[in-house]
């Protein structure tokens, strides 16, 4: 709490996320403006029609993803813009086989994107293994990270692939667009 | 400033690991790059994060049930995977195909191959910021795909080559659409070679980087159209002709220095030899069945299982138990877009393979990054990982 | 070629040249196949690279195979290739589990990593490779896939629910 006694105590509070997020959440002007529904539809909308996924291919249904990130289907049209840095995206595509030598891999990209993020599984693989259940493959993205919208399809064509990117922006405006406030952020909490 | 030895100035030697997540890497490889400055001692590269274990899949699979597998090997091609395998094992079964079978098989791994090198030719220039090449060659990629699915129903898994001969009948609908594209595809190759192979910042990320002579390519297993860059004319459709690569006319592209920019210039020719194959196929191809009349490595057509009872029987029974396949050992190879692509397979007498090893021109390709990128730039990296063409799900199996 | 050249070159020229080290020869489908001793192993690979009517310069494949009923339990196939006389050969040596192999790295550096797969996926040494590890899995993998009795599906991990139970 700011006392205003100790200026360096007070300054040192407003510095810290959790102080300002604190702020944030008991402002009672905010939390009117958070409270009318509108507002809500407003931002899941806002989220839903610019989603970035991640430039990141694994296997086959890489290639379709290219296919339907280029020229014919053209998911620019949807605002879907394909990002090389996780840290500017927020739609992960697990886009074919993971094997159990990647999966770390694939959880660290997952640990680095900014919330809200989404992951749509595309393909047999990553949905449940598909056709190679052997001694390297994990057996669906769901034991490594959540998942939002599985993809079927080996590989699915590009129109499934935007079925399913528009199946998880059906998903993100029915969300409670503050859920992430209600959780607390900072290092170490 | 000439590199001699004065003027480097000595640092720390960085090692940098690129991937398995980098969006100019083809998908999963992982380099672990040595630098001095910004110059490569040493790129090692680690491969495996795509190892799906095909090969112990295949020892447990019947013959016919290992095609689909095979087209998920390189992915961007998937009738010559296709090719491979099923040669293989006819060879093993010593069986002839028909002549239509044939033209059909000619046809269909020239298209992958054309298919294979656009998106090659388009990953690459993406890479090094050439973005509409990509666009454009992905529009014309998807002509060659719906070819593919107006011939068998897939877009890229096509399965659609199968021992003893093909799946389903080459329509005039698919020749009227291969004529098409025959068309169609050579003004936009003009277009592509306007815009790239006269472009002075595709020249200067190309033009001597990642040079490799003839005698150290063969050395170290490079093959196909990075091996032919290098001025070494070995390719396995014109040495040892299968299928009837010995009565079409064609050239092997070959170049001269051995750099990004000759395999550039090699696929870029390639593509115009493949259009020359079809062309002649798609005129010389006679009437005729597609599949050998051995009902017992042959499915029965699908319209027929649905409205007659032996063919359902036969279809059950194709199914369920597979073909026995004489006891032996065989090599086969064909000349994959990317080079070798060979498939041995040792057979016990059984229905399924005893053991089953694809020798994947990605991998063997792989082996000479480090020697083509020690002493180049950081930068340098990404041309000739392209210019190898690399398909990950090829290289691990 | 004609088959006749193809056997006086493949054939009799290195059996005459290398009388006792050759166990069988065997022509299936038109490829020769030499089954060899060990020990002849680099002495037949550097005459085959070096004979100039040979010339095998082209290393195609290492690969491995599992016997794992009969002793010496495994067989390395090589198949070389020569680009100028466009012959194919294959040569096969037997090993036991626990010997090892020496690498033909040294004679087609290409042999590195297709070495490094057979020991990755079989647990063959490769004696003088220059850098022999696990290619395709990682490092902390146990057993060796390509085994007959490794399971296909693997064991049971937090990645792979439907492995078999490891005793």
């Amino acid at each position: 709490m700011v006392t205003g006694k100790n200026p360096i105590e007070d300054s040192i509070f407003f510095t810290t996320l959790e102080s300002i997020a604190d702020v944030l959440r008991n402002n009672p002007v905010i939390n009117t403006i958070k409270e009318n529904t509108v507002t809500g539809d407003v931002v899941n909308w806002g989220r839903s029609s610019s989603l970035w996924p991640m430039t990141f291919g694994l296997a086959c249904c890489a290639i379709e993803m290219i296919a339907a990130a280029c020229s014919r289907y053209d998911l620019d049209r949807m605002g879907i813009v394909f990002r090389p840095s996780p840290r500017q995206s927020d739609v992960m595509v697990v886009a074919g086989t993971m094997t159990k030598k990647i999966a770390p891999a694939v959880k660290k990209l997952y640990d680095q994107m900014p919330e809200p993020r989404w992951v749509i599984a595309q393909g047999g693989c990553a949905s449940a293994g598909g056709p190679y259940n052997t001694y390297s493959v994990v057996q669906g993205t769901d034991l490594v990270v959540p998942v939002d919208v599985y993809v079927p399809g080996c590989p699915p064509r590009p129109d499934a692939l935007l079925f399913g990117f528009l199946q998880l922006m059906e998903k993100i405006k029915k969300e409670n667009p503050y859920i992430l406030d209600k959780r607390k952020i900072g290092v170490g909490k | 400033m000439p590199d001699t030895k004065d003027n480097i100035i000595t640092t720390q030697e960085v090692t940098l690991h690129m991937g398995p997540q980098h969006p100019s890497t083809h998908g999963v490889l992982h380099l672990i790059l040595d630098l001095q400055g910004e110059r490569i001692i040493n790129a090692e590269a680690d491969i495996g994060y795509l190892h799906r274990g095909t090969e112990k899949l295949a020892e447990n699979l019947f013959y016919h049930q290992f095609v689909p597998y095979t087209d998920r090997l390189d992915y961007m091609c998937a009738m010559t995977n296709n090719l491979a395998y099923v040669q293989a094992v006819e060879k093993l079964l010593d069986i002839e195909i028909t002549e239509r079978a044939k033209y059909i098989r000619v046809i269909a791994s020239e298209l992958s191959r054309i298919a294979g090198h656009l998106l090659g030719v388009g990953a690459w220039a993406v890479d090094l910021g050439a973005m509409t090449i990509l666009l454009y060659a992905i529009r014309d990629r998807e002509i060659v795909l719906d070819i593919f699915e107006s011939l068998c129903g897939a877009r890229m898994t096509l399965s659609y080559l199968r021992v003893g001969g093909v799946r389903y009948d080459f329509t005039d609908k698919v020749k009227e659409a291969c004529n098409n594209l025959l068309e169609v595809l050579p003004k936009r190759l003009d277009e592509y070679e306007t815009i790239l192979t006269g472009n002075r910042i595709w020249i200067q990320r190309n033009k001597g980087v990642g040079v490799i002579s003839g005698e150290e390519a063969v050395a170290l297993g490079l093959s196909g159209p990075s091996l032919r860059a290098s001025g070494v004319k070995w390719d396995i459709r014109k040495d040892e002709p299968y299928l009837v690569y010995d009565r079409v006319d064609f050239d092997v592209p070959v170049g001269e220095n051995g750099d990004c920019f000759d395999r550039y210039l090699v696929r870029m020719a390639e593509m115009r030899q493949s259009m020359r194959i079809i062309k002649q196929c798609l005129r010389d191809m006679p009437e005729g069945p597609f599949n050998v009349d051995i009902p017992q490595i042959v499915p029965p057509k699908k319209p027929d299982v649905y409205s007659n009872m032996e063919a359902l029987i036969h279809h059950f029974k194709y199914v369920s138990t597979g073909f026995k396949v004489p006891k032996g050992e065989v090599y086969s190879a064909i000349e994959a877009p990317k080079g070798e692509l060979g498939v041995y397979i040792v057979s016990d007498g059984s229905e399924k393979p005893y053991r089953l090893k694809l020798r994947v021109p990605s991998f063997m390709n792989l082996q000479t990054v480090n020697h083509m990128s020690k002493g180049r730039y950081l930068a340098d990296i990404v041309a000739i990982v392209s210019s190898l063409d690399p398909v990950f799900g090829e290289c691990d199996k | 070629m004609t088959p006749v050249d193809r056997d006086e070159l493949l054939i009799k020229k290195i059996q005459s040249a290398f009388r006792h080290d050759i166990i069988e020869t065997t022509v299936f489908r038109g490829e020769v196949t030499h089954l060899i001793q060990m020990s002849a192993l680099r002495s037949i690979c550097t005459f085959l690279k070096t004979d100039p009517e040979i010339k095998m310069n082209f290393i195609s494949d290492v690969v491995g195979v599992d016997y794992n009923t009969e002793t010496p339990r495994f067989e390395v196939v090589y198949h070389f290739y020569s680009t100028s006389k466009k012959l194919r050969i294959r040569l096969k040596v037997k090993v036991n589990d626990g010997e090892t192999v020496p690498s033909i790295a040294g004679i087609w550096h290409g042999a590195d990593w297709p070495e490094r797969e057979v020991y990755d996926m079989f647990g063959i040494v490769f004696e003088g490779h220059p850098n022999l590890k696990r290619i395709y899995l990682p490092e902390d993998f146990e057993g060796f896939p390509l085994r007959k009795e490794y399971p296909v599906r693997g064991y049971k991990d937090r990645y792979n629910p439907y492995g078999v139970e490891k005793e």
